[in-house]
């Protein structure tokens, strides 16, 4: 029976529309509509004072300031109290030196992580495993990852990709494996045979008529 | 940051807000702009602020209330 709920909740997909919240946080109660407008990610973690959640949250805190002039807000969340955040963000500061700019959901409830299919029971019934959601600034999910409890993320690939995202809303284009910013883009294929003949002539970089890249 | 304080009273966050309200901005960008606020945290101070009876609210404008006026 309990497999069968947990079965039963819904995960969110890229593409939909981010489920809305109101929710608890070391910032004041704080809604997903509250963010719209801005790209946000919205980040779970395990737990409160552990090793590889407190590097992470260094790491995005050391990010933090190439996320805003992206336009991009950030927002914790796990399943602790205010309390235990407070506590652990101060310590953080105390013992590391690193303040945290950021909000932090306290999600005793689960009732965020379960609308945004944070809690994967194969891992752990209690605790949220690493996920990332990037939500545009029109609130739908454009970029999901999942790590498990033992891995800690890499801040690189999370810029990398909104970036990416980024470039292709605003170019309409695609990117190729391992882009970064200032490399061609991919233009997307064709979707007529005279379009396909046409780009040819149109100053991409074309291996073929369906592989073709411009600078951006 | 909350911007009412659990007595009822506006904390410093919630009296940027208040006194940007005075100053004439009355939506929440112009707000977050005036008082370089994140716009989320301007969005749920403003819910706050409306729940303490401080300002008052008529579509996406903002105002202050008497009330809100009297803390200034």
């Amino acid at each position: 029976m309990e497999e069968q709920m947990e079965q039963a909740v819904p995960m969110p997909r890229l593409g939909d529309k981010a489920p809305e919240f109101e929710a608890p946080t070391t910032h004041g109660t704080l809604r997903l509509s509250d963010f719209k407008g801005s790209w946000l990610i919205i980040f779970s973690h395990p737990a409160d004072f552990t090793p590889v959640c407190t590097t992470e949250f260094m790491a995005f805190a050391e990010i933090f300031p190439d996320l805003q002039q992206r336009g991009v807000e950030l927002l914790g969340l796990s399943v602790d109290s205010i309390t235990a955040h407070i506590a652990w963000v101060r310590n953080i500061e105390e013992k590391m030196g690193v303040k945290i700019p950021f909000p932090v959901i306290a999600d005793l409830s689960k009732e965020v992580s379960m609308k945004f299919g944070m809690l994967h029971p194969g891992q752990s019934k209690t605790e949220t495993v690493r996920t990332v959601y990037l939500i545009d600034p029109n609130q739908v999910i454009r970029l999901i990852l999942y790590y498990p409890l033992s891995t800690g993320r890499n801040m690189s690939e999370i810029l990398r990709v909104v970036d990416a995202l980024q470039a292709a809303d605003k170019y309409g284009v695609a990117t190729p494996a391992n882009w970064k910013p200032g490399d061609m883009a991919i233009v997307p294929p064709p979707q007529t045979q005279e379009s396909a003949e046409e780009r040819l002539n149109q100053g991409y970089e074309c291996v073929d008529w369906y592989l073709c890249r411009k600078k951006i | 940051m909350p911007c009412v304080s659990p007595d009822g009273k506006p904390t410093e966050s919630g009296m940027a807000i208040l006194a940007a309200l005075d100053g004439g901005k009355t939506s929440p960008e112009d707000i977050a702009a005036e008082t370089n606020r994140p716009l989320f945290r301007v969005r749920s101070g403003l819910r706050e602020l409306l729940g303490a009876g401080l300002v008052s609210q008529s579509g996406e404008s903002f105002a202050l209330t008497e009330q809100g006026k009297a803390v200034l």
